[in-house]
């Protein structure tokens, strides 16, 4: 008797193929959104949290000037060589120190140029940042100490100046030197907010202080803390060293800035979390106007077909097997306009996911919940019609016009 | 004519109405459908019920059909003390002894006759292959079966009402009952469905029981009772005119 009445509600369905259409909309449309919005949210969660990553595990980036609002950097003492050791020597968890000055600068390579980032640093640049050699090598201590020009290119560099000819040996010219190219990095890609992590290149600190900026300073400090450490034990150590190398009076702000990737992962992690949790919120709120349009159609329904329900209940039908029919309906639709939107739903977030370039995440318990839901929606919503209509006089039923 | 003899066939009364009485309304407003009825109808009888609107004669109807329940007196349906039931205990009587013709014919549009005659066995929980079975043979008795796939709307009056008359039957009820079954015929068709009526009742002895406002289609039965202001004013058994 229930597949019976499966089968009728089916073939009333059926029967006005393009109201049964219409009411559906309202749930293909809710779940569909849902199912969108939250997979394109955790795309975007994921991503940003492995970008993050990419910039290098447990990093730290000292740079000179506070931190002041609108996160521009105020005029103050500049980083040394000092610093960075003292960072080296006096921290423990340390793991890694690395300098990171730099400057936009035009590289310039027969008749092809290109405008990328110089970066004076050493050989643990690559430890701290995670960048690996391609071809070629690293520098070496002479290279270092001296200052010699000589450089290391990221995958970027390499295929605007060189397309496909090997760039090693070769000299380019930066600003008013000219420069040899010992190696190539491995590409790592786009980092988080769209930057190019491969547009870069790399020469010896002292090379790059002595010819391109002209003094002793270091823009930047990068630091690798130990794996498993708390990163920000490790911050809040350089700060309390920075403060009295600096000679900060007690009470003062920081003249410098420590950030940490790791609070940066989770603090655009949690805001991207609950970007998708309100969206979520918003596309529900549509499937529940979605079973109101249900409830709307079946109650027009029930009163089309007072006479059907008249002549059904006078020819034996229960009155509870008129209720079963009504329900049935209802849930027929909205689970099937469920089953529709969550197909339509993850289709789109397919597309949408690779036009934003994310990763393609299904959310199963969403999935699970937004077809549940949309169940649910049509017995909470298909009960009050039913109820009407098995509670119909099949007399002044029948009598209906 | 044999009529009388099918009407005593076991002499046995298939429906007992005792002192019925059905009011509407109460106090001032309060209206007495019908004041107090003793009616015996025998099983294979054909009755014709008449009267003017308000006789009394539809409530009548609908307490037969057990669609309605009298406000007084005792009314047995095949040895069935119907007054002692509700709700789903008059249905299961619908659903196994009645079978119900409409003025309006009452098919579900955009259905199939098929179908249409094959829902009250829906809800007798007949498989689906025995269903389709006896709907044929229904629709067969009444001439329609080569309409089996047409929609009431594309089928005449006369063969609406007469799929009407086979969805009544397929349950094979041992009361028929019909309203108004020709008020929406022409002269013609009101023929046929009368004949056709006539021709079930002799051939397989089911019992009858017609309302109806005209003479003509009352003489087709056997016996006529006329109702006015909710009692039975005229009870007679009239030679049959066709």
């Amino acid at each position: 008797m229930f597949l019976q009445t499966v089968l009728m509600a089916l073939r009333e369905i059926r029967r006005n193929t393009l109201r049964s259409v219409l009411t559906m909309l309202g749930v293909v449309i809710g779940v569909g959104a849902v199912i969108a919005l939250v997979s394109v949210g955790r795309g975007a969660t994921q991503k940003v949290t492995a970008d993050i990553g990419k910039l290098g595990k447990n990093l730290l980036m000292v740079s000179a000037g506070a931190r002041v609002k609108g996160g521009a950097s105020s005029a103050a003492q500049s980083l040394n060589m000092a610093d960075m050791q003292a960072i080296a020597r006096e921290i423990s968890g340390v793991h890694a120190v690395a300098p990171g000055s730099s400057s936009q600068q035009q590289v310039i390579y027969g008749n092809k140029n290109a405008s990328t980032s110089i970066t004076g640093t050493d050989n643990n640049f690559f430890e701290v940042r995670g960048y690996a050699i391609e071809k070629g090598r690293q520098f070496t201590e002479a290279e270092a100490q001296s200052g010699v020009p000589v450089c290391v290119i990221g995958a970027t560099v390499k295929t605007e100046l060189f397309a496909t000819t090997d760039p090693l040996g070769a000299q380019v010219r930066v600003g008013k030197i000219s420069c040899q190219i010992i190696g190539t990095l491995v590409s790592k890609g786009t980092a988080g907010m769209g930057q190019d992590q491969d547009d870069l290149m790399l020469m010896p600190l002292a090379t790059f202080q002595r010819r391109i900026t002209g003094n002793n300073d270091i823009s930047l400090i990068l630091v690798s803390a130990e794996e498993g450490l708390d990163t920000s034990i490790v911050a809040e150590s350089i700060r309390a060293l920075l403060r009295q190398r600096r000679h900060r009076p007690v009470g003062s702000d920081d003249d410098f800035n420590v950030r940490d990737m790791a609070e940066i992962a989770d603090t655009v992690t949690s805001t991207t979390t609950a970007l998708t949790a309100l969206l979520g919120a918003i596309a529900a709120v549509s499937l529940l106007v979605g079973g109101i349009g249900i409830m709307n159609i079946m109650l027009v329904s029930v009163t089309e077909r007072t006479r059907e329900i008249g002549i059904r209940l006078a020819i034996g039908a229960f009155a509870g097997e008129v209720m079963m029919q009504f329900l049935l309906e209802a849930i027929v639709l909205s689970t099937l306009g469920g089953i529709i939107g969550v197909v339509l739903g993850l289709i789109g977030s397919f597309f949408a996911a690779r036009a934003l370039s994310l990763p393609f995440v299904i959310p199963p318990e969403i999935v699970g919940l937004a077809f549940a839901f949309s169940a649910l929606v049509g017995v909470l919503f298909g009960y009050l019609p039913a109820r009407k209509a098995a509670q119909l006089n099949p007399i002044e039923a029948l009598r209906h016009e | 004519m044999s009529a009388p003899s099918v009407q005593t066939a076991n002499g046995e009364a298939i429906i007992e109405l005792r002192g019925v009485k059905k009011v509407y309304g109460e106090g001032e407003s309060e209206v007495r459908a019908l004041a107090g009825i003793d009616f015996d109808i025998a099983r294979g009888d054909f009755v014709a019920i008449m009267g003017t609107s308000g006789s009394g004669k539809s409530t009548c109807m609908n307490i037969l059909g057990c669609l309605d329940v009298p406000t007084a007196g005792s009314y047995r349906l095949a040895g069935v003390t119907t007054t002692d039931l509700h709700g789903d205990g008059l249905t299961l009587l619908r659903r196994h002894y009645i079978g119900f013709v409409f003025q309006g014919f009452n098919l579900l549009s955009r259905t199939s006759a098929l179908e249409n005659v094959e829902l009250p066995l829906v809800y007798r929980r007949v498989a689906a292959r025995e269903r389709r079975t006896a709907a044929l043979r229904s629709l067969e008795l009444v001439g329609l079966s080569d309409r089996a796939d047409h929609t009431p709307q594309e089928l005449s009056g006369g063969q609406q009402q007469r799929v009407a008359i086979a969805r009544a039957l397929v349950t094979d009820p041992e009361l028929l009952l019909a309203d108004e079954p020709t008020g929406n015929l022409d002269s013609a068709r009101t023929q046929e469905i009368m004949n056709l009526l006539v021709d079930l009742n002799r051939k397989r002895g089911i019992t009858i029981v017609m309302v109806t406002h005209e003479p003509d289609v009352a003489a087709y039965a056997n016996r006529v009772v006329v109702f006015r202001d909710g009692l039975i004013v005229e009870d007679s058994r009239p030679g049959r005119a066709h």
